[in-house]
């Protein structure tokens, strides 16, 4: 509890002094462009976070969302039209979390190597693929696809024919999302045995527990959401690398949910905390940028803003610890 | 007799190199105990698995109330009735008692959603804990909260909820305080008379002696022998675990000398996030003095404090009547007071390490210079050190983590040994070692104290303590509340100090 309150005054804080320092900023538009940025990052924040408080990681995250992008773009340019498209990329998410989680629960490889592998595997092959990925050459190639490919982006990432924001639609996915997750993780049978293999994976087995099986759950959910990420992304900026498309977001999901409460040991975090610590970082970004700082002193920022957040919770918690 | 709940079949159960068990059986009636005894590497946690479905035999069969068992996991075995209380808990401790409790077995409606039905689990909680006998409030606190004994009290009502029809509890007291432990005695009553069989497996002799109906004894993984209630005294069952009698495995004989001068003495002492009551006795030169009290009464924090692991607030160390600051255990040790840690697993040995690494870590020093460790001087300080203390090992090159628990523990007796101690905090020195190894080691201990080493014993087995202590030091919740000396040692007078009785 006393967690989630750290990070939304986190919030409150970053947000009053964006509002002050840079009256213009309030703007409906600027808000928008925020929470998009928001929902796009709480989306792959809630698999990462899922992963960490069950025990595990996943490195491969940036990647699979790179990957995403250009089998989107590669399966509309072959001729698959854009919604059945951005369904089979969300689901080859699922196919590369079930191969993680066999590889890390059948073959019993550490979850840092098997994903330090596919970050590697997943850009390469995204690389193959194509390298410039271009909305653009879609529309050139397959003319009858301009009309759906517009009502796909404004459902998803809220965006007009024109690329202006409508309404932040990625961060309401990433709200539904929360919904979803929130409740199977806090209100289930399910959410109890993530909680319980994240803290002590044996006690889990020994009640009974088909630790193996819910393990590759959670994975398949990680990857699942990093792909549908890239199909979000490239909606959203329609035009991307296949080189660096999404690369380090494995990096951002994790702060993001560390700042939200999870421990990188496992068996702790709320989906409230995930949510907000999702927030965090596009504020940041916003401050920083609109403050004219150059976006070179971010990841100063970042990584201070981590250390500063996780050294007090560790204070909070020794002194609490003391206390008992 | 009635018919037996539960049969074991010429059980076989081969490792890599090891046949843990060759063919072992047992039966085991409703609303009996029996307890099984035997040395470490005897077959008795491989045997429990196997009745639990954590292993599977390689041949023998599990009959449980006359049908053949096919488990093919602990989930099966639960399933069926059996539920094994692991020595290490297994609870998740971020998670809530009730929460505990379900683990596994959730109660749910919504059909696949599963969602979780927590009236009728809390209801279900509060039922539980009165049969375990504990406060109702104990139902939304976190496991990690609870002290060990509550612990485990958690871990038998969880069997309870599954109409448990075998219970078996390995090592059930090994964290526990005396109180506590006369907590479960009380629970273990009120099962059997409820018609759960248990199958208790315990080093604690007088345990087994309290609480147990039938004993069988496996060495090296058969059936060494049985023995009725009426039959089972200490003797007997250390005549068939070893194969040989064993009058008396504390060393006498030395009693009779004259302890030497104080060697470490605390003035004062507290020590960071300890209790306030300042800390003051002495160790002499020679003497083995027993330090006791229940869990959680501050032993293992004091000798961490003055072992340079506490900072130490107010007071000090003498050393040899002279006043010495240890910041650090390398100030400790250089002072020549070295520390065998109460967790050998966790602070005392790099299990995946060899014997050998483990040996020489401490030792470094002096078995080479800034160019490097001379190769053939450390050989033969590890063969020395292994045959000294007799460590059953392959060779020096095996991982420490694959010898049995009395061997881990020499190792960590041979690297502090090789430094010549003066002073030597041991804390719960023989905590999970067979009984064959324990007479090995407190002969060591003896010979240590004879050669003019000062020893400062903590340890929780009574047995030990009146065995091996010279003089006894009590505590109680952080302060000292007595001392013994030989002539007044008894076990009465050690826990009604340990217990806040005051000295008679």
């Amino acid at each position: 509890m006393s967690r989630i309150l750290g990070v939304l005054m986190l919030l409150v804080g970053l947000y009053a002094a964006l509002l002050i320092t840079v009256p213009e900023a309030g703007t409906t538009r600027n808000f928008f462009v925020v929470a998009n940025r928001q929902g796009f990052l709480g989306i792959i924040t809630i698999g990462a976070a899922l992963l960490i408080l069950s025990g595990g990681i996943d490195l491969s995250i940036g990647s699979v969302v790179g990957f995403g992008v250009v089998l989107f773009a590669y399966l509309m340019e072959s001729g698959v039209p854009p919604f059945p498209a951005a369904a089979l990329v969300t689901l080859s998410g699922s196919v590369i979390g079930l191969i993680n989680g066999l590889l890390v629960t059948r073959l019993k490889l550490q979850p840092f190597l098997v994903t330090l592998c596919g970050m590697f595997v997943y850009r390469g092959l995204a690389r193959l693929l194509g390298g410039s990925i271009n909305l653009t050459n879609v529309r050139e190639a397959h003319p009858e696809f301009t009309s759906s490919l517009e009502s796909l982006r404004l459902v998803l990432v809220g965006k007009d024919a024109t690329g202006a924001i409508v309404f932040p639609v990625e961060f309401a996915i990433m709200l539904l999302l929360a919904g979803i997750i929130g409740f199977f993780l806090h209100r289930t049978a399910y959410g109890r045995y993530w909680y319980a293999i994240g803290h002590n994976e044996l006690a889990a087995k020994y009640a009974g527990v088909n630790v193996n099986r819910q393990r590759v759950a959670v994975y398949m959910i990680c990857s699942t959401l990093a792909a549908f990420a890239g199909v979000l992304l490239l909606l959203d900026y329609s035009t991307l690398r296949s080189d660096n498309a999404g690369i380090g977001l494995e990096l951002e999901a994790i702060t993001g949910a560390v700042l939200g409460g999870c421990s990188i040991r496992g068996g702790e975090g709320t989906i409230v905390g995930i949510v907000l610590g999702a927030m965090v970082m596009p504020v940041l970004n916003n401050l920083i940028t609109l403050n004219g700082l150059g976006s070179d002193i971010i990841p100063v920022i970042v990584g201070l803003t981590l250390l500063i957040g996780t050294t007090v919770d560790e204070l909070i918690r020794r002194r609490s610890r003391v206390n008992r | 007799m009635s018919s037996p709940r539960l049969v074991v079949n010429g059980a076989r159960k081969q490792f890599p190199g090891v046949l843990a068990l060759d063919g072992v059986s047992l039966s085991l009636a409703p609303g009996e105990v029996l307890a099984v005894v035997g040395e470490n590497g005897a077959g008795k946690s491989t045997l429990m698995k196997i009745v639990a479905g954590v292993y599977t035999p390689d041949a023998g069969e599990v009959q449980l109330d006359g049908q053949r068992l096919h488990l093919m996991g602990p989930a099966d075995a639960i399933h069926a009735g059996i539920t094994l209380i692991h020595q290490e808990l297994n609870l998740a401790e971020n998670l809530a008692v009730t929460d505990n409790l379900f683990l596994g077995r959730e109660r749910t409606t919504g059909g696949a959603l599963r969602v979780l039905n927590r009236r009728e689990m809390s209801e279900r909680t509060q039922e539980l804990l009165a049969r375990v006998g504990l406060p109702a409030s104990h139902a939304s606190k976190r496991v990690g909260s609870l002290p060990p004994g509550e612990k485990q009290l958690v871990e038998i009502a969880r069997a309870l909820g599954t109409n448990v029809r075998v219970l078996i509890m390995d090592e059930p007291t090994s964290s526990l305080t005396q109180r506590e432990t006369e907590c479960l005695y009380e629970v273990i009553d009120g099962l059997r008379a409820a018609g759960v069989s248990i199958l208790y497996i315990s080093h604690r002799l007088a345990e087994v002696k309290r609480c147990a109906d039938r004993v069988i004894v496996l060495r090296d993984g058969r059936n060494a022998g049985e023995l009725s209630k009426d039959e089972i005294t200490h003797d007997n069952m250390v005549r068939l675990m070893v194969g040989r009698d064993m009058q008396n495995y504390y060393p006498a004989g030395r009693r009779s000398k004259p302890r030497g001068a104080p060697l470490l003495a605390l003035k004062g002492l507290t020590y960071r996030g300890g209790p306030a009551a300042p800390i003051s006795f002495d160790v002499h030169a020679g003497e083995v003095l027993g330090m006791a009290g229940l869990v959680g009464a501050g032993r293992t924090e004091l000798s961490e404090a003055v072992f340079g692991i506490r900072p130490i607030t107010v007071g000090g160390v003498q050393f040899e009547a002279k006043d010495i600051h240890i910041r650090s255990p390398a100030d400790a040790i250089a002072a020549g007071i070295l520390l065998v840690p109460e967790d050998r697993r966790l602070h005392g040995l790099i299990l995946p390490q060899s014997v050998g690494f483990n040996l020489s870590l401490p030792n470094l020093d002096r078995l080479g210079s800034t160019r490097g460790v001379r190769r053939g001087a450390e050989r033969e300080f590890h063969r020395t050190w292994i045959d000294r203390l007799r460590v059953k090992t392959p060779s020096a090159v095996q991982p420490v983590g694959l010898l049995s628990g009395g061997n881990q523990q020499k190792v960590v007796y041979g690297k502090w040994l090789a430094r010549n101690p003066r002073v030597l905090i041991l804390d719960e020195p023989t905590r999970g070692v067979d009984v064959g190894a324990k007479e090995e080691i407190y002969t060591l201990v003896d010979e240590l104290a004879a050669s003019g080493v000062a020893v400062w014993m903590i340890t929780s087995d009574m047995e030990e303590l009146l065995g091996m202590s010279d003089r006894v030091v009590v505590m109680h919740e952080g302060k000292m509340a007595g001392e013994l000396s030989h002539d007044q040692l008894n076990e009465e007078a050690v826990m009604r100090l340990a217990t806040g009785g005051g000295a008679a």
